[in-house]
């Protein structure tokens, strides 16, 4: 089995009126996230990651460290990625979280506009490339946390995501240029197709269903 | 092709995207001991590999930002800010741990760019000279220099810069670095170098910065180049 580009789960212009226009989805799916799956494909062999999951593959190269990097850069941007399209959705947006996420986002990060500040913050302080993430942690517990480039918290032993924000440059250059906040802040009100996160979270985080 | 006829639109909707950056970028003007230096030419110079569009948010607000987080940071630190930028990047390790990381950051971005401006607005070509025959020297031709600065920005996950480093001795090498770090944190010093993070190359280029890589040496100044190689030479190169 080889790495495969899942399609869109909508249409290129589907988040256009949400502040993420068509030329943006057909670069970031189209060539960068292809790019990220081609090179992964391209590595299989050379490093032994045939027969694996790509949640296996990306945990082992968090722990190779430095060695691993390679491999993370690239599977852990698939896996990134993979996540990230499901999270948005053209009825994505809006302060109505489904009962349970709302009801754990209270009892754990003190309330939605709690979340929505450590979340923003999260992503702008993530200097240069990489990742905010909202996860669930060992303990049962959601946090907030940010990896650089490739990395995500599979890769890092924090926790599963069930929300991710891509803060590379090319994911809001074209609609944002260099305004990560306004940026941040479009995702958290616009595009997180919040009934989809709170799926994540009964079932306990992303199951990509790719592998080598 | 679809991109292109698609252009007008875009850019109207950057226009008011840059309005509101110029309104972030101006909340905090933090007074401080560094400042941004203009750009030595007309924004249009670069055209030949960078768009003026491009050129204008990357110096006006990317780099602007560096410099104000960079004042910020030293805002309560007299004595450290009083070091010259090429020393203070020195002494990281050595800062408080409240404002090491946003020095790294910020002092980093604004040396690095100080150095990105003033080596372009040239017409490229090739080098002559003394620098010529340390880049034959050190790496067998230019275009061997050439192809190996392109790979190290090709190859550099992420954000970051790769650099032409030049020894007290005029001895010359290749390095790439993550994000805003640059050889000055070691001591060393940078003979040039080009910005490979996204926001450098997003608006002309999309995701194909080999094309960027490429083109850039349309824009080098090679007087410029040949200017910070004797003052490298001659110990005053500060970043
Ligand atoms: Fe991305
Ligand atoms: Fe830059």
């Amino acid at each position: 089995m080889a790495f495969s580009l899942p399609p869109l789960p909508y249409s290129t212009t589907a988040l256009a009126g949400q502040g993420m226009c068509q030329e943006t989805l057909e670069l970031h799916h189209g060539k960068h996230h292809n790019a990220y799956v081609t090179a992964l494909n391209g590595l299989v062999e050379s490093k032994g990651l045939a027969g694996k999951s790509l949640e296996t593959i990306v945990a082992e190269a968090g722990k190779a460290g430095a060695d691993g990097l390679p491999v993370l850069n690239q599977a852990g941007q698939h896996w990134n990625h993979v996540l990230f399209w499901q999270v948005m959705s053209p009825k994505g947006g809006g302060d109505k979280l489904p009962a349970a996420l709302a009801a754990k986002i209270d009892s754990d990060l003190g309330g939605l506009a709690a979340f929505k500040e450590a979340f923003k913050q999260a992503g702008i302080t993530q200097f240069g490339s990489g990742w905010a993430w909202l996860i669930i942690g060992h303990d049962g517990k959601l946090k907030v946390t940010k990896t650089p480039n490739g990395a995500n918290p599979l890769s890092t032993g924090e926790g599963q995501p069930i929300l991710g924000v891509d803060v590379w440059e090319h994911a809001y250059y074209l609609d944002f240029r260099n305004v990560r906040p306004n940026y941040l802040d479009n995702f958290l009100t616009k595009l997180v197709d919040w009934d989809v996160v709170e799926g994540l979270l009964k079932s306990g985080g992303m199951k990509s269903g790719q592998g080598a | 092709m679809r991109l292109s006829s698609r252009r007008g639109l875009l850019l109207g909707a950057g226009a008011s995207a840059l309005v509101a950056s110029r309104a972030f970028a101006q909340t905090a003007p933090a007074a401080g001991p560094f400042t941004l230096p203009p750009l030595p030419y007309a924004p249009e110079a670069n055209e030949a590999a960078i768009d003026t569009r491009t050129m204008q948010i990357h110096h006006d607000l990317h780099h602007a930002a560096y410099v104000n987080n960079l004042n910020a940071a030293l805002k309560d630190h007299g004595q450290i800010g009083g070091l010259p930028l090429g020393v203070l990047l020195t002494k990281l390790a050595e800062l408080p741990d409240t404002i090491r990381a946003a020095v790294r950051n910020n002092g980093g971005g604004h040396a690095n760019h100080s150095m990105f401006w003033e080596i372009m607005g040239g017409p490229g070509g090739t080098p002559s000279g003394e620098l010529a025959e340390a880049i034959t020297r050190d790496f067998g031709s230019f275009e061997t220099l050439r192809t190996r600065l392109e790979t190290a920005g090709n190859t550099q996950f992420g954000s970051g810069w790769a650099f032409v480093t030049v020894s007290p001795e005029g001895r010359l090498g290749i390095a790439q670095r993550p994000n805003q770090d640059t050889p000055l944190m070691e001591g060393g010093r940078v003979l040039l170098g080009n910005d490979v993070w996204e926001h450098a190359y997003y608006l002309r280029y999309q995701n194909r910065r080999a094309e960027y890589t490429r083109a850039w040496w349309n824009v080098v100044n090679w007087d410029a180049v040949a200017k910070r190689y004797a003052a490298a030479k001659a110990g005053t190169l500060g970043i």
